[in-house]
């Protein structure tokens, strides 16, 4: 094998898959703009992303507030900086907890059942099918899951915001012994505007990259059951590399000093 | 060439090759006005790649494919919609929508492609569940709760749901039992007649193409290498055609056993 073919081989794939995912974005993006909007599929990803999310993310949310808080204790607890925790705690969570642990615990639900359920018309002719009868599959089947994505993350982060933010004080209150008035008034007086939004223009950014990521590999599975299982996994796995990728770039945005 | 006036559809030197594989290989082919065409081959030779490039699912590379004398390769979108909206197909494995119901699977076209009331389309799918032989109780179950042959009744009752001038199918009977299928093939014969409509036909299943066909046409290696009414391919004269409709291992065609 001739290592600098491969490398050429690995390199045009590479950009390959860039221009046609960035095609694939443009024709995505374009269709959500454009009318017809198909109300009751939008209806439908909307309470499919939103509310049926809901326990996984608030589960998530909870143990993950109720850990920070523990483990912040007994790190701060060897420098007397014990009150830190309550600001710790909802700093972590809105800005980069709450966003993140949704993100990829929604792309693990999400994103796989979309690039499964596309992947699945793809290989049955189902998308073909659908050209046919006059209907653009970017319009019927990309678009209302683009829009959804990215208008139910954001939603689901603020609950995971307030649910985490509890798990918090839960814990620092019921098992470390902490004023809650006290608790309340730390975690209020610390938490700027800025903070939260952050953690909702990340969610929004997230819910995209799910959303395109699991339409775009469903969208080109092919061969059978073995390429829908193959679509489900790249799009769990690229997208949760995008939202880490993007959590970065986003914060330095925010954030950057 | 069969068309005695202008054809409905008219292929001339289509060409499609995917890499270095050349699918078809300057294919040419006329369906008359309101003749049922049957396109007979082996698996691999390019029937279905060739109703692809014809609906505008796939691209060719070169050749022209008219339709209503309108050629349509290189169409835009909104030039192709006013040519799909003449047509039906009814896919192989009759690519129903698995997340509706039966009822809206039918009226699918009619709803969202041309704007119908959900109320009219409703009961313009029970109509044509009726003309497959389904009954009204059928509509409101899913694609997963009906067996193959119920399958196929159901992309049929879809294919001519918007009584369209021109109907493909493909491999209607595949994956049947051969009584499940000469239902079928009688449902295609009866509601095309009903129709008027022009019809291609894709298939392996000679006792279908017997059945269905004005015209049978055979492709091999991307190329139609005969055509003919169906009263004469019994005695075509083709060494390739008197193999395949006989079905025998020995002769010009030679199967690729081995992958690749």
């Amino acid at each position: 094998m001739n290592p600098l073919a491969s490398i050429g081989r690995t390199t045009i794939s590479f950009f390959n898959t860039i221009g046609r995912i960035s095609l694939f974005t443009c024709r995505a993006v374009f269709h959500c703009f454009v009318p017809p909007v198909y109300g009751r599929l939008l209806v439908r990803q909307l309470i499919e992303i939103g509310y049926y999310s809901l326990p996984v993310v608030g589960l998530t949310a909870i143990f993950t507030g109720m850990v920070l808080a523990l483990q912040s204790y007994t790190g701060f607890v060897r420098f007397n900086a014990e009150g830190a925790v309550a600001s710790v705690v909802v700093l972590s969570i809105t800005r980069e907890l709450a966003p993140v642990l949704a993100g990829l615990m929604v792309s693990g639900r999400i994103g796989a059942a979309m690039a499964a359920e596309i992947g699945t018309m793809s290989v049955t002719e189902q998308i073909d099918a659908l050209t046919t009868l006059s209907t653009n599959p970017f319009k019927y089947l990309v678009a209302p899951r683009l829009i959804a994505g990215v208008l139910m993350l954001p939603l689901l982060v603020l609950v995971a915001d307030i649910i985490g933010v509890c798990g918090g004080y839960i814990v620092s209150v019921y098992k470390l012994g902490f004023n809650p008035t006290v608790y309340l008034e730390r975690t209020w007086d610390i938490l700027e505007p800025l903070d939260v939004v952050s953690g909702l223009v990340k969610a929004a950014v997230f819910g995209f990259l799910i959303s395109l990521m699991g339409c775009y590999h469903g969208y080109h599975s092919r061969g059978g059951a073995q390429g829908v299982g193959a679509a489900t996994t790249n799009a769990v796995v690229s997208a949760s590399v995008l939202i880490l990728a993007f959590n970065y770039i986003i914060t330095e945005l925010f954030f950057a000093i | 060439m069969m068309a005695d006036k202008q054809p409905k559809i008219a292929i001339k030197g289509l060409h499609k090759q995917f890499g270095k594989k050349i699918v078809l290989n300057g294919l040419d082919l006329e369906v008359p006005d309101g003749q049922s065409v049957v396109i007979i081959g082996g698996s691999g030779t390019g029937k279905s790649v060739l109703i692809k490039n014809i609906l505008g699912l796939l691209s060719p590379e070169k050749g022209s494919i008219l339709i209503d004398n309108q050629d349509v390769v290189g169409m835009n979108r909104a030039e192709r919609e006013s040519i799909l909206q003449k047509v039906g197909i009814l896919f192989q494995n009759a690519a129903l929508f698995d997340s509706l119901q039966v009822w809206e699977n039918v009226a699918f076209g009619l709803i969202e492609g041309r704007g119908m009331k959900r109320k009219q389309g409703h009961e313009i799918a029970i109509d044509k569940l009726a003309d497959v032989g389904l009954g009204p109780d059928i509509g409101s179950l899913f694609p997963s709760e009906l067996s193959g042959g119920m399958r196929k009744r159901v992309g049929l009752a879809r294919a001519i749901a918007a009584d369209p001038e021109i109907i493909f199918f493909d491999e209607p009977t595949t994956g049947l039992d051969p009584i499940m299928g000469d239902v079928i093939n009688d449902l295609i014969v009866d509601r095309v007649r009903h129709l008027g409509a022009t019809t291609l036909t894709i298939t392996h299943d000679m006792a279908s193409a017997r059945k269905i066909a004005d015209k049978i046409a055979m492709i091999y290696k991307g190329k139609i290498i005969w055509a003919g009414p169906v009263s004469d391919i019994d005695n075509s004269g083709n060494d390739f055609v008197d193999q395949f409709i006989n079905g025998r291992a020995d002769g010009p065609i030679q199967m690729d056993v081995r992958a690749g």
